[in-house]
């Protein structure tokens, strides 16, 4: 199994005491495979996304990727994870704005030592943005930053993608071209993707579906 | 993983060219005029030094008269005979030139200038003909020049300057060698007048002059503190604008750590850039006041100091130890909260009030300590050095204190406003305050240093024409190559002029510090001009009954003495009659009646004499003086030239102050437009809703521009008190404490309203560069604040 979580509890910090956010969550999704993790807002699906990046530490539980315990790691251990094994795009894209987009999409590959200029040249023509590579994300529209974002994870080969909203800034049409290249890409590269949406639409184009709330699978 | 995290983190300097441009020169800045005041200090102490050892005061126990006379040649001979391995010296100056005098087969080898005197110009040295060895510097025909020799200084044979100086006979002081033979007889037996001067590590006039270094520096520092203001400036700013750009590299899997370690490295890469930047300018500023502090030192202190410089290690180390200890004061906090900053926040970067509020408490506390501990050091400071913790305490404090003042300053005004456009106006300033904050403290720094200084020199100024004034009473002064032309001159002089009055003294020790004493002869002019700090009711009558002596301020401070308590001058006890102000003289000074003072200085005669006569009868009788009595034109001094040499020297002594005050302005000014400048794109955002809703980009440009003036006019306002309490301090205290005399403080108000003229018409200038960029502003940058809502 690629990914697997067990017991997975989190709380935070809130005016009148802790607030639970995640209740025990259990979660698992193998290699090639993807998972639409739905929930309302404040549901904790972004908080379980992030610790399954190795961004957060959990109150207990464990989260296991490719066999390794990342909730026992140091922050330097997580680092490592999140450059070689994970990749992550966010809903506001996250890009480097001192970077150039060709900066941008080689910057985690090379970071991780699996820079490989061919990938790199099929990405950025997947993506269309060939005639793009010498600007600044500044420069890119909404949609043109997203897809660099999305370049940029690939660009690593990751084993397992993890998508926060990555069309929630975008509108309908070009949320779907963005969508079709994601997807089609994980499948190829045989990686897995767990996605963070409020979608319905896009949550059913995934292989399986978890709702999440008030901190619980249901 | 080095190359490309570190690519992406000098990215933004690249992006953002200004910033980078305003950290360098911020840096480079406070550096240059921190390296400046160092090179001029480490030039000095090298003249001082190398003028020390020249005559060995450093490495060689020295024998000298215990009441500062000469030493007969008689007694020389004496202690060689007692088995006193011992060599003569002798020193005097000729116009500018200081000419020293020795011996050199019997000077221990250790001093300086032995080594210089090779075994061909051994000969030539101690021939009749006299060879002279002198600096560089020294305008003299026929001499060996060589770069070794102090500044200003030329050796020679003692029996040749004994000649030049016209001194034949006698010496100054007898060297003593490391090494003495056993048995040898007791100084007290052989010559009891004498007494035995240990050798001290650091020169007299090192000693002397530390005072005026320490100001030096405590300027060079200041100016420093308000260039470290721009560098924490734009080092804040860039780490907020890279707070995004430092989450994305975490999420990415760039350790903390190691982000740190990348950014500090880069920090020291900017630090080592703007330092040598900076040490390059200082050279420059140094360069271009050294003459003026050589003049200063020259003038004051009677210290020879080249009026060149030279590259030496000890400052450009200095100067680039400043650089980096300024980067990482300036950096500290912003790297603290970097590396604290959790991962899992929002990226984007914080509005600078958010980021400002949150430190606000912790800054008016800081502020409320330092200006308590400034208020208990008014109270007791007493030395210099706690009066310049005084004058710390006070400025941080101040400076601390400034954005939260301003912003209940604010407040108050935004109460009164009436009308949309002044609300949103007043509102946005108190949100704009946080990020221009840095810019007006160094502003305020900038103004505060520059009133309370120039009210120190102008207050001193008054007080010094004044002191002259009194001071220089007689109309004319004349000077004698010998005592027997001295005599001839009194013999001449006394029946065509109202009064000669005797200029004659003899260094003593009084309660253990060295002191000038003079003797006065009984004269109405004493009487009528002398005014006194504290005295008696009779001070001069008290003097000429033989039991009295009048003290200079410095004497009656040091030594802790007061009217009515006794001294001993030799074994003579005199009551002390009144004490009076003496600015500029560095060590104390008394005054006897003349009666007494031939008493206890038989040796000691009149060279130089005031005169007193009419006005308008001088001319005519320095004529006959000349022609008559045959006395040089450079021997008679009128009292108008003294007063105007004394106010030549006195203004050269401040011009390095001026020029330092000004730097320090045109600094500040430099602050307020890089921080307005840097602030200019965060600003869009704020604006374009006002832009959208119907202010026209010309207006918003002119309420940018009233804006920073207004915000500048009020820092002036209260640099204005905070400029007067440092120069209460600087006149009461640190003065008192450096130099031995309290000044009276004036007030100058339209300096001071022109001081503040200036500052605004800097920030004004600073703000017009901005405000011509929002002025000229295409529309779709201002939309695009739209576009980018989501």
């Amino acid at each position: 199994m690629l990914l697997t979580a067990r017991e997975v509890h989190k709380t935070f910090e809130a005016v009148g005491g802790r607030t639970a956010v995640l209740r025990g969550v259990d979660l698992s999704l193998d290699s090639g495979q993807s998972l639409a993790l739905t929930g309302e807002s404040g549901s904790g699906k972004s908080t379980l996304l992030h610790l399954i990046g190795g961004l957060d530490s959990a109150d207990q539980g464990q989260i296991f990727i490719d066999g390794a315990d990342i909730l026992a790691m140091d922050d330097a251990g997580r680092a490592w994870l999140r450059r070689g094994t994970v990749g992550i795009v966010f809903q506001q894209f996250n890009l480097i704005p001192s970077l150039t987009v060709a900066s941008n999409i080689e910057f985690q590959a090379r970071l991780a030592g699996k820079y490989d200029a061919d990938w790199v040249d099929v990405l950025i023509d997947h993506f269309g943005l060939s005639s793009q590579v010498a600007k600044y994300p500044e420069q890119l529209s909404g949609g043109q930053q997203q897809r660099v974002a999305i370049a940029r994870t690939l660009a690593s080969r990751p084993r397992l993608v993890l998508a926060d909203e990555p069309t929630g800034n975008l509108d309908e049409e070009t949320a779907s071209n963005v969508m079709d290249m994601l997807l089609s890409l994980v499948t190829e590269a045989g990686a897995g993707l767990l996605m963070v949406t409020h979608s319905a639409a896009l949550a059913a184009r995934l292989d399986s579906r978890v709702h999440l709330r008030v901190g619980q699978i249901e | 993983m080095i190359a490309v995290t570190f690519a992406a983190l000098w990215g933004h300097w690249w992006r953002s060219p200004l910033q980078l441009f305003t950290l360098l020169a911020g840096l480079a800045l406070a550096t240059a005029l921190w390296s400046g005041v160092q090179a001029i200090n480490a030039e000095a102490r090298a003249s001082y030094d190398a003028a020390s050892a020249t005559l060995g005061e450093a490495q060689f126990d020295r024998l000298v008269h215990r009441d500062g006379l000469p030493i007969g040649q008689d007694t020389y001979v004496r202690l060689r005979r007692g088995g006193w391995l011992v060599s003569p010296v002798i020193e005097g100056r000729i116009g500018d030139v200081r000419f020293i005098g020795l011996d050199p087969l019997t000077a221990p080898g250790g001093m300086a200038p032995i080594g210089l005197i090779n075994m061909n110009d051994l000969q030539g040295f101690i021939s009749a003909d006299g060879r002279i060895i002198a600096a560089p510097d020294v305008l003299l025909d026929g001499v060996k020049f060589d770069p070794a020799i102090a500044p200003g200084t030329a050796i020679a044979d003692v029996g040749t300057v004994q000649v030049l100086l016209g001194r034949r006979a006698e010496f100054d002081a007898l060297v003593v060698r490391s090494e003495q033979p056993l048995g040898q007889a007791s100084l007290e037996d052989i010559a009891p007048e004498l007494t035995r001067r240990v050798a001290q590590s650091g020169s007299d006039i090192g000693r002397l002059t530390n005072s005026f270094h320490l100001n030096l520096s405590a300027f060079g520092l200041l100016s420093f503190a308000v260039g470290i203001f721009i560098v924490q400036g734009a080092i804040g700013l860039a780490f907020e604008q890279r707070r995004g750009t430092v989450q994305t590299l975490r999420t990415l899997g760039v350790p903390m750590q190691f982000l740190v370690l990348l950014i500090v490295v880069e920090l020291l890469w900017l630090a080592l850039i703007a330092g040598l930047i900076g040490v390059g300018l200082g050279y420059l500023i140094a360069a271009f006041l050294m003459p003026d502090v050589s003049a200063t030192l020259r003038g004051l202190y009677g210290a020879d100091v080249v009026g060149t410089l030279k590259l030496r290690l000890i400052w450009l180390a200095s100067g680039m130890a400043i650089s980096i200890f300024g980067t990482v004061l300036a950096a500290s906090t912003a790297l603290w909260k970097l590396s604290r900053m959790p991962l899992n926040v929002g990226a984007q970067p914080r509005a600078i009030s958010v980021i400002a509020g949150r430190g606000e408490k912790a800054q008016v506390a800081a502020s409320a300590v330092l200006l308590l501990v400034a208020f208990v050091l008014g109270l007791t400071a007493d030395e210099i050095l706690t009066g310049f913790v005084l004058l710390g305490a006070l400025l941080i404090g101040a400076a601390l204190g400034l954005p939260t003042v301003l912003r209940v300053l604010l407040d108050g005004v935004a109460q009164y406003s009436r009308g949309v456009i002044a609300s949103w106006f007043w509102a946005d300033t108190r949100q704009q305050l946080p990020g221009l904050s840095l810019a007006l403290m160094a502003l305020m720094l900038a103004m505060a240093t520059n009133v309370g200084v120039s009210t120190m020199v102008s207050s001193f100024r008054l007080t010094f024409v004044a002191f002259l004034d009194q001071r220089l009473s007689s109309e004319l002064y004349v000077t004698a190559e010998g005592p027997e032309q001295a005599a001839y001159m009194v013999d001449f002089m006394t029946p065509q002029v109202d009064a000669v009055l005797p200029i004659m003294s003899a260094q003593v020790q009084i309660s253990g510090r060295p002191t000038d004493v003079f003797g006065a002869r009984d004269h109405t002019t004493y009487r009528d001009n002398w005014t006194f700090l504290t005295a008696g009711l009779t001070p001069w009558e008290d003097v000429h009954t033989d039991a009295a002596v009048l003290i200079s301020e410095q004497l009656a401070r040091s030594a802790d003495l007061q009217v009515g308590d006794v001294v001993n001058i030799g074994q003579q006890p005199l009551k002390i009659a009144g004490v009076y102000a003496d600015y500029g003289n560095p060590i104390g000074q008394a005054i006897i009646a003349e009666s007494l003072f031939k008493t206890l200085f038989p040796n000691v005669l009149a060279l130089r004499f005031g005169l007193r006569l009419p006005l308008e009868d001088v001319d005519a009788f320095v004529e006959g003086l000349k022609s008559e009595a045959g006395l040089p034109a450079s021997s008679v001094v009128n009292q108008a030239s003294i007063k105007a040499y004394s106010l030549a020297i006195f203004d050269r002594t401040f011009t390095v102050t001026a020029a330092l005050n000004i730097l320090t302005l045109s600094v500040a000014g430099f602050a307020i437009l890089m921080s307005l400048l840097t602030l200019t794109a965060m600003r869009v955002p704020q604006l374009a809703p006002a832009w959208a809703m119907g202010l026209t980009r010309w207006k918003l440009g002119l309420l940018e521009l009233f804006r920073t003036v207004m915000l500048a006019l009020l820092t002036g306002v209260i640099a204005l008190p905070l400029g007067l309490a440092l120069a209460w301090v600087l006149l009461a205290v640190v003065n008192v404490a450096a130099f031995g005399w309290r000044l009276p403080m004036f007030l100058f108000p339209w300096d001071y309203a022109q001081l503040g003229a200036l500052a605004i018409l800097a920030a004004g200038l600073a703000a017009l560069w901005p405000a011509m960029q929002l002025v000229r502003m295409p529309p779709a940058d201002l939309l695009k604040v739209f576009s980018n809502e989501r």
